[in-house]
């Protein structure tokens, strides 16, 4: 399978802090990849870049084999990069049926054919039912399902999700991972996650990215990750291994 | 479309609205000049109440300075007039781009260079006081001095000339008014509305669900200003002298938007019912404060702001919204 997204020597520095330092990687079409590591590894600034947040000081960002560093978040999107906030934003005051409606519009001209194509989403991530909801009133999973649901509206070849798990129930998580992997099997959505919750990216990922400081420490099949033993001393922990 | 613009309204609330239209369309043959004077304050405040909602309600821009817009408007259609005898109408042709270019350059100026929030509401009164103070010395349009309109003794109604009877600004402004809950209406239920509202509730979400922010942005100020000008032109022949430093006075600015707050911010019928309670509320304190001989100086100003302070404390959301919940109507949530 070919690259979908590749990043090749990305770096970005804030007032002297390496954020991200070199960092190359490919996500094959069709795959889940994962990017893990420690609290200010660079992860969501590495997303960031990609998203289109902010330019890359250095290296380049490839889409469909098409350069996007640099180009603004919007552009990224519409080029086919849908990605959720770590901390979501939804639209509040609007109903969880618009906040959908949004994303599928980016596409379609006609509000009815975008508002068929948000009942199809929504009934993907169990939120048909509240979707006439305002979103301010949705609770915290609820809410994590709905950013998802947005940014697939847009009809995305590749989705990005930053901590998409993260302050969900186990329950929680195994639902968000059912619809993810049904999702990446039923369409062939090319998925790259940022995650801290294991139990999710064992279960998901084809791929993982290892970042530490900034740079990868590891690339690999999860099996052959989660053995790695710089990733063991900088983030698994010797635990982690039982897992 | 038709049918798409009435989706969602129900059968009561037409009727309500119907009934409403009626009683409005009536009203001139009832109402003395006394009240017809007032219901033409009301209209025009709703008018531009709406327009002004478009930026603020929809799109989340709040604007400080549309007395600009319609003081644009006014003076262009004014001067077209004066000077070389070029109907209103046509002068709408003038006042309306003149409007919406000037909304332009002051959304391009701030959107280009991420002027947002109290600075984006700051530079808005800047370009208001900026005219205000430019055409203080434009000796075509007179400067301080103010620009009149040769007003002569009507016979008959001149509609091509908007030279008439008061009646006739009343259904001119009522046209408007309906005109611009229909437009607005049909914006809401668009593609554009749905942009527009993405971007009012997070800016940042909406540039990452691939909305062109600067884009829509830009073309939420364009049309309300474009609108709000039309109305300007009412008033430069309605009230026929213009003084910069009345028509573009940030208290005019400030007039425009109290209507649609009061009303309901977003909603589409606030800025019709804000215009309705604030003009009535005015008209009523000057009424009873006549009736009860009371006569100190800005205590009329006081008992106004005192009844403003108590619906905003009470209504934070407007009084619409509440109203709607009151009377059983639903418009689609927001």
């Amino acid at each position: 399978m070919s690259a979908l997204l590749s990043v090749n020597g990305v770096s970005k520095r804030f007032r002297g802090l390496v954020a991200v330092d070199r960092a190359s990687f490919d996500v094959a079409e069709g795959g889940i990849f994962a990017v893990i590591g420690p609290n200010g590894a660079g992860k969501t600034t590495l997303f960031n870049m990609i998203a289109g947040m902010f330019p890359p000081d250095a290296g380049t960002i490839s889409f469909a084999s098409e350069r996007i560093d640099g180009l603004p978040p919007d552009r990224v999107c519409r080029r086919g990069i849908g990605r959720t906030f770590q901390i979501v934003r939804p639209f509040p005051a609007l109903s969880v049926e618009d906040n959908v409606i949004v994303g599928a519009l980016l596409h379609r001209h006609d509000v009815g054919d975008a508002r068929a194509r948000a009942h199809e989403v929504l009934r993907r991530l169990d939120l048909y039912d509240k979707r006439g909801q305002r979103a301010s009133s949705l609770t915290l999973p609820d809410r994590k399902r709905l950013e998802v649901a947005r940014a697939l509206a847009t009809d995305p070849k590749l989705l990005l999700l930053d901590e998409v798990m993260a302050g969900l129930r186990p329950t929680e998580t195994d639902r968000m991972v059912a619809i993810l992997r049904g999702l990446n099997r039923d369409t062939g959505l090319t998925i790259l996650l940022i995650e801290h919750v294991m139990r999710a990216v064992m279960a998901l990922a084809s791929r993982i990215l290892v970042l530490h400081h900034g740079a990868a420490i590891a690339e690999g099949p999860p099996e052959q990750v989660i053995r790695d033993r710089a990733v063991i001393d900088s983030y698994l922990g010797v635990e982690a291994i039982g897992a | 479309m038709i049918a798409r613009l009435l989706e969602g309204i129900s059968p009561r609330a037409l009727l309500m609205l119907a009934a409403l239209l009626l009683v409005l369309l009536a009203a001139p043959l009832f109402a003395g000049d006394y009240l017809l004077t007032v219901l033409i304050l009301i209209l025009y405040f709703a008018y531009i109440g709406q327009s002004w909602n478009i930026m603020m309600g929809f799109a989340g821009q709040l604007s400080l300075g549309h007395a600009l817009y319609v003081g644009l408007g006014a003076y262009t259609a004014a001067a077209l007039y004066v000077h070389y005898g070029i109907g209103p109408w046509l002068g709408l042709l003038a006042a309306v781009p003149v409007a919406a270019l000037a909304g332009a350059f002051v959304g391009f100026l701030a959107f280009r260079f991420r002027v947002a929030g109290v600075y984006f509401a700051i530079l808005t009164i800047a370009f208001a006081e900026f005219a205000r103070v430019g055409f203080d010395h434009l000796n075509f349009t007179r400067g301080s001095a103010g620009l009149f309109l040769p007003v002569t003794q009507f016979t008959h109604n001149d509609l091509w000339n908007l030279r008439g009877h008061p009646a006739m600004f009343y259904y001119i402004l009522l046209a408007a008014t309906v005109a611009a809950l229909i437009f607005c209406r049909a914006l809401l239920q668009s593609r554009v509305g749905y942009f527009w509202l993405a971007i009012r509730e997070d800016e940042e979400a909406a540039r990452a669900a691939g909305i062109d922010v600067f884009r829509y942005k830009m073309l939420a100020v364009v049309i309300s200003a474009g609108m709000t000008s039309f109305a300007g032109v009412i008033y430069a022949f309605y009230y026929n002298n213009l003084f910069p430093e009345q028509v573009f006075h940030i208290l005019r600015s400030i007039e425009i938007i109290l209507g649609p707050i009061v009303g309901g911010i977003g909603t589409l019928f606030g800025p019709i019912l804000g215009a309705f309670i604030l003009t009535g509320l005015a008209e009523t304190v000057t009424a009873a404060l006549g009736a009860l001989g009371v006569d100190i100086p800005g205590v009329k100003q006081v008992f106004y702001g005192v009844c403003l302070l108590f619906v905003i404390t009470a209504l934070p959301d407007g009084v619409w919204p509440w109203l709607r919940a009151r009377i059983g109507l639903t418009e689609r949530q927001k």
